[in-house]
């Protein structure tokens, strides 16, 4: 059975979509058949994000209106070949979802796919409401910073209410921490919050720590998901979210910024 | 100088403590707001009007809360009402302000 899960946050710019894209690829590497789905439409990202820009013919919209099949639209990563991406639209605007235009696409998708990954756009208008209501899980997004944690509390609040399980009453959808761009020398002068802060405040379970790192992007530079460069601190710490989000115990580990050596800068430069 | 700065400043909190007391402050306000049903702003509005047709109040002076318990839930409306000089009707407000 397919599982649901919307990749949001509230506020833009923490880390959505880049988290999408590693997620995605991390749990391909693991062996489970993704798709990563692209909801923000008009502002077309996670494509570039995947390195697959190019290679877009149909879109997520095109899908809803019947322009196109389900099967012309994903496109299979060049890397892994359990890894698909429905891109969306660049052109139409948001008002082009409709509710049972997603139900349908997404129910398609479920009979193929271990995991259907939903990157939501920022906000909490449409996109973002239809990008979390058929989740069954959900993996917040949060930058160890004021706004982005009211925004974190704002959209928990919409998880536990605005949803197809929570309308329905089948209990709440499984909300996961994931703290970006965490910076431990920081946290260490102070300057910036805590993990055990944000948890605190948030209350709910932490699924990773990524911390800042010029690895990230790099990656999105040139199009490959953080988490395919292992050997960098930002794509291990994902490969450890990977683990967690497969329901796996991995200890949590703080992992600071990054200080690359010779060998690794020669390696990631040719990868 | 440095020197002279660091025992001369104030012994403050951190920055990253100050943004943890704001948000706890800040989101345990908002998280009360969103538990309220949604039908509260708009009683709120029409026990305002009822009100003024007797009593001048201002809009920022009718509070309304539901709280919900396990067997029994409570509405708790509190009306602040201006001095014995703003009223119109004296025995209207006698009989609100209990």
């Amino acid at each position: 059975m397919a599982k649901v899960i919307v990749i949001t946050s509230g506020k833009g710019g923490v880390g959505k979509t880049t988290s999408t894209a590693a997620l995605g690829a991390g749990l391909a590497l693991r062996g489970k058949k993704t798709v990563v789905i692209d909801f923000d439409v008009g502002l077309r990202n996670l494509d570039m994000v995947m390195g697959c820009e190019r290679r877009v013919v149909f879109d997520f919209i095109n899908v809803i209106q019947g322009d196109a099949k389900l099967k012309q639209a994903l496109i299979v990563d060049r890397r892994l070949d359990n890894l698909s991406i429905l891109p969306t639209s660049q052109t139409r605007d948001k008002d082009a979802l409709t509710r049972e235009g997603v139900e349908k696409v997404i129910n398609e998708l479920r009979s193929d796919f271990d995991y259907i990954l939903c990157d939501s756009p920022a906000g909490i208008e449409r996109g973002a409401h239809l990008a979390m209501y058929f989740a069954d899980e959900a993996v917040v997004v949060t930058n160890p910073e004021v706004s982005s944690v009211r925004d974190s509390d704002r959209v928990l609040g919409l998880l536990s209410s605005k949803t197809r399980r929570a309308e329905k009453g089948e209990g709440a959808v499984k909300a996961h921490l994931l703290l970006t761009r965490y910076d431990p020398l920081r946290v260490a002068k102070g300057e910036m919050l805590k993990v055990e802060d944000v948890l605190e405040i948030l209350s709910i379970p932490l699924l990773g720590i990524v911390p800042e790192s010029p690895t990230v992007l790099s990656a999105s530079n040139v199009g490959t998901p953080v988490v395919l460069n292992q050997g960098s601190n930002a794509g291990a710490a994902y490969a450890d979210a990977v683990s967690r989000l497969m329901g796996e115990q991995t200890e949590m580990r703080v992992l600071g910024p990054e200080r690359r050596g010779l060998l690794q800068r020669l390696l990631w430069r040719t990868a | 100088m440095r020197l002279f700065d660091y025992f001369l400043r104030p012994k403050s909190q951190s920055s990253a403590q100050t943004a943890k007391d704001r948000l706890q402050i800040l989101l345990a306000h908002e998280r009360q707001d969103r538990s309220q049903p949604e039908y509260l702003p708009l009683l709120q509005k029409d026990i305002l009007e009822v009100i003024r047709k007797y009593i001048e109040v201002a809009s920022d002076k009718v509070e309304v809360r539901l709280q919900r318990g396990e067997r029994m839930s409570t509405l708790e409306i509190g009306i602040e009402l201006p001095g014995p000089r703003g009223m119109k009707l004296n025995t209207a407000s006698a009989a609100l302000a209990r």
